[in-house]
């Protein structure tokens, strides 16, 4: 039963991880527009500002 | 469904010309609403067509709220864009950014999420541990499975539970007992008591109970969020497509201003194809008034210099100038929003199936856990026990697929409606619209168009001259008689020296002799009184062009659907006896009646309510308003004046009025996918809350239980159609 304590802090580490990535999904606008991303795949031209523009910055 | 949408065709799939880099100092984001937009190659089309105008930086298409958001030069004016969205094939309108101010940034909405996100992580890792637990961890390697499990727990439940236990405590401090109650007490208990077990040893922990109890509920209360966010989001939509702005005579000359800003006595200029902002008296000019949405006549009607216009009216032919008498409350527009407020205040509120639900279900749930724990104290006098089978009784029983249940049906309800161009208000809209047995129409822009149509045979030649006279007018008969000289393929006769006379008619030349169309008067004809405008030809006796109003796409299908689902139907219009007959009709509808007044189809509306009747009212016009608010469920169409969308419960975006029997059917889908769901749920409980009673329960079978209950009602719900 040693193992476990490595064990249990490697999968603890690994949930955190998908909780981490979860929260850069959602800070970085990916829930926005689920229907339009799901479309534009469609499209042959890539899409270069996969985000939606915002009044306060400035990237282009 | 690329192939099925007609503003795009195949060609669309150009690549987007990158717009050209421009000094973004004094740049600006315009909302546009692009109601029609639903493929990839619409996203592409309307994004091309926004780049090619001059001075636009950059131009985003967002599908699911069907808005563009578009980043321009200060100098590129919104017309500009929806007009190069018009060329190429979609509908646009702008948004008022101030009232759409805040709508983007959905904090509540974020912050359900992040709760989800953690206690989703929480509830994987612990039910891990817990797997372990059930096959066979014992003595000290127990104890630190749970001792880890209350570390994730603990936390995980302090931060993410807020939303139940601040709702339950504020209804318990006003001596309420609301679903958030049980649910709180659950959560709490579970993860006290489990607390204590793994501190003193004990077998069973229910921390990951605790947490898939946080987390199924945070979903449902995500997708009733959602839900509400997108009825309130789209209420302030529909408000922000009108900016009230009005043209007034000022010392330096003409300025725009806000309505708001206007005051008795100003002089406000009304250009044809303007709503007057105010009540007031024609100080200059002659015109047609269309009192369509105020008073439900098709017919429009004449006005000079003296004439009273109520605020709302829109001015059709010549421009006047108008001095205002009654401004901001005191316009008849404001008096009719008074109207809708007292018919508001007398529906009283709605309690929604699940509200009714919750009503038996929180106390019910209490006494049966507190029963259990009395029982068992009584009986085997060991507290501890006793504790443990109350508790989960409460984790059992606790309403998750409740709780799941409404939401889940609901959201699922509301993407359809929307795809079908049907716009939910109001979160019970649907539950109440799957009630109706009776149905009320107004004619005049509900169920017509509101727009002429030529309804006389004319000859060829009468209908040239007519169309060539027509042709510099934008009365709507003009129009018709325009449009229906194209549709036969006549070509206009030329008219020289063509002039309008407001009120009146148009007078011009043909081939040397006097020409005149017009209202009997101005032609010299004996008045009928009816829909009809004359054409005199120099001396020769004046011919009759008679109009009906034409009837909206899908009204017929609309009546025929309901009718053959049993549910009556009634037309109640201010307009004319003969007009309203001819309507009934052709349409089919059992009841109708003329010249109602807007308190008295407000009176209607209650007495149906009196009598027990669940009313659909449809209405698009201001007159309507009260009888919307009065109404047990009620819709506009999208055409329709600010006050009566706002009045409604939907909103239908697309012209077609069959789409509100489409709504109706997945209403009553909704409603009994519901239903059903409650009865799943109720299931279940039956079969695992005997085992609980009988102290049998094991942290195993309450995690079972609950995670099944859950994703059956959430499946469940997905099946509607």
């Amino acid at each position: 039963m040693d193992i476990l304590v490595f064990l249990i802090p490697v999968s603890l580490s690994l949930g955190a991880l998908g909780l981490l990535a979860f929260l850069w999904t959602l800070r970085s606008g990916q829930f926005s527009d689920p229907e339009g991303d799901a479309a534009r795949i469609l499209l042959d031209d890539e899409d270069l500002e996969p985000q939606p523009p915002r009044p306060s910055t400035n990237r282009r | 469904m690329t192939a099925a949408c007609p503003a795009c065709g195949g060609a669309a799939f150009a690549p987007v010309r990158p717009a050209a880099a421009r000094a973004a100092s004094e740049a600006r984001t315009l909302i546009l609403s692009l109601p029609e937009i639903h493929c990839a190659g619409c996203i592409a089309g309307a994004e091309r067509a926004l780049s090619d105008v001059p001075g636009v930086i950059s131009a985003r298409v967002n599908l699911t709220l069907k808005r563009a958001t578009v980043r321009v030069a200060d100098a590129v004016a919104a017309e500009t864009l929806t007009e190069a969205l018009a060329r190429a094939g979609h509908r646009a309108l702008e948004f008022d950014a101030a009232t759409l101010a805040g709508a983007g940034d959905d904090e509540t909405g974020r912050a359900l999420l992040l709760a989800i996100g953690v206690s989703g992580f929480a509830m994987m890792n612990v039910m891990l541990l817990s797997v372990s637990v059930w096959s066979g961890a014992e003595a000290a390697t127990r104890d630190f499975l749970h001792w880890i499990s209350a570390a994730i727990a603990l936390p995980v439940i302090a931060f993410a539970a807020r939303p139940f236990l601040y709702s339950a405590w504020g209804a318990l401090r006003s001596m309420r007992l609301n679903m958030d109650v049980p649910i709180s007490l659950a959560i709490l208990l579970a993860a006290a008591m489990s607390l204590f077990e793994t501190w003193a040893g004990g077998r069973h922990a229910y921390f990951d109970a605790a947490l898939s109890l946080t987390f199924f509920l945070l979903v449902g209360r995500y997708l009733d969020h959602r839900a509400r966010a997108a009825a309130r989001s789209a209420a302030r939509e529909l408000a922000a497509l009108e900016a009230p702005k009005a043209i007034r005579f000022g010392p330096a000359g003409r300025e725009t201003v806000a309505v708001a800003d206007l005051r008795v006595g100003d002089l406000i200029h009304l250009a044809p194809g303007m709503r007057a902002p105010v009540d007031g008296v024609i100080a200059e000019g002659r015109s047609d008034m269309d009192r369509a949405h105020l008073t439900g006549e098709a017919v429009p009607v004449p006005a000079g210099p003296g004439a009273p216009v109520s605020a709302g009216e829109m001015n059709l032919t010549g421009p006047l100038t108008l001095h205002a008498t009654a401004v901001g409350e005191e316009t008849s527009l404001r008096r009719m929003t008074e109207l809708v407020a007292a018919a508001e205040r007398g529906r009283g509120t709605y309690q929604t199936l699940a509200d009714r639900a919750a009503r038996i279900y929180a106390p019910g749930v209490h006494l049966l856990s507190f029963a259990a724990f009395l029982f068992w104290a009584w009986q085997s006098g060991d507290l501890r026990f006793a504790l443990n089978v109350a508790v989960a009784v409460l984790i059992i029983t606790c309403p998750c697929a409740l709780g799941l249940a409404a939401p889940a049906v609901a959201t699922a309800a509301a993407g359809r409606l929307f795809r079908r161009g049907v716009l939910l208000k109001s979160g019970d809209a649907l539950e109440r619209l799957a009630e109706v047995d009776v149905a009320v129409f107004d004619k005049t822009g509900t169920l017509t168009t509101g727009r002429p149509r030529l309804a006389t045979e004319a000859t060829p030649e009468a209908l040239a001259a007519a169309a060539g006279l027509a042709a510099g007018s934008a009365h709507p008969y003009a129009r018709a008689l325009a449009e229906a000289a194209e549709a036969a393929g006549i070509a206009p006769v030329p008219v020289s020296g063509l002039v309008e006379r407001p009120g009146a008619g148009m007078e011009g030349e043909i081939g040397g002799q006097a020409a005149r169309l017009g209202s009997a008067a101005f032609t010299g004809a004996p008045d009928d009184g009816g829909a009809a405008i004359w054409l005199r030809l120099g001396e020769a006796p004046p011919v009759r062009f008679g109009f009906a109003d034409e009837f909206r796409p899908g009204a017929a299908a609309l009546v025929a659907a309901l009718k053959a689902r049993g549910i009556g139907t009634m037309l109640l219009s201010g307009d004319g006896a003969e007009a309203v007959e001819a309507a009934r009709a052709a349409l089919g509808i059992d009841h109708a009646e003329a010249r109602v007044s807007p308190a008295e189809k407000l009176e209607r509306l209650n007495a149906l309510a009196a009598a027990g009747r669940k009313a659909l009212m449809v209405g698009d016009g201001l007159n309507d308003s009260g009888a919307l608010a009065a109404a047990h469920v009620s819709a506009a169409p999208g055409s329709g004046l600010d006050a009566a969308r706002v009045a409604a419960d939907m909103v239908l975006l697309n012209a077609d009025l069959s789409a509100l029997a489409g709504a109706m059917e997945t209403a009553r889908s909704a409603r009994r996918r519901i239903l059903e769901n409650f009865g799943l749920a109720a299931a279940y409980n039956l079969v695992a809350v005997p085992i609980a009673l009988a102290g049998f329960c094991t942290p195993l079978i309450a995690a079972l239980a609950m995670s099944l209950s859950s994703i059956t009602v959430s499946l469940n719900a997905l099946r509607l159609r």
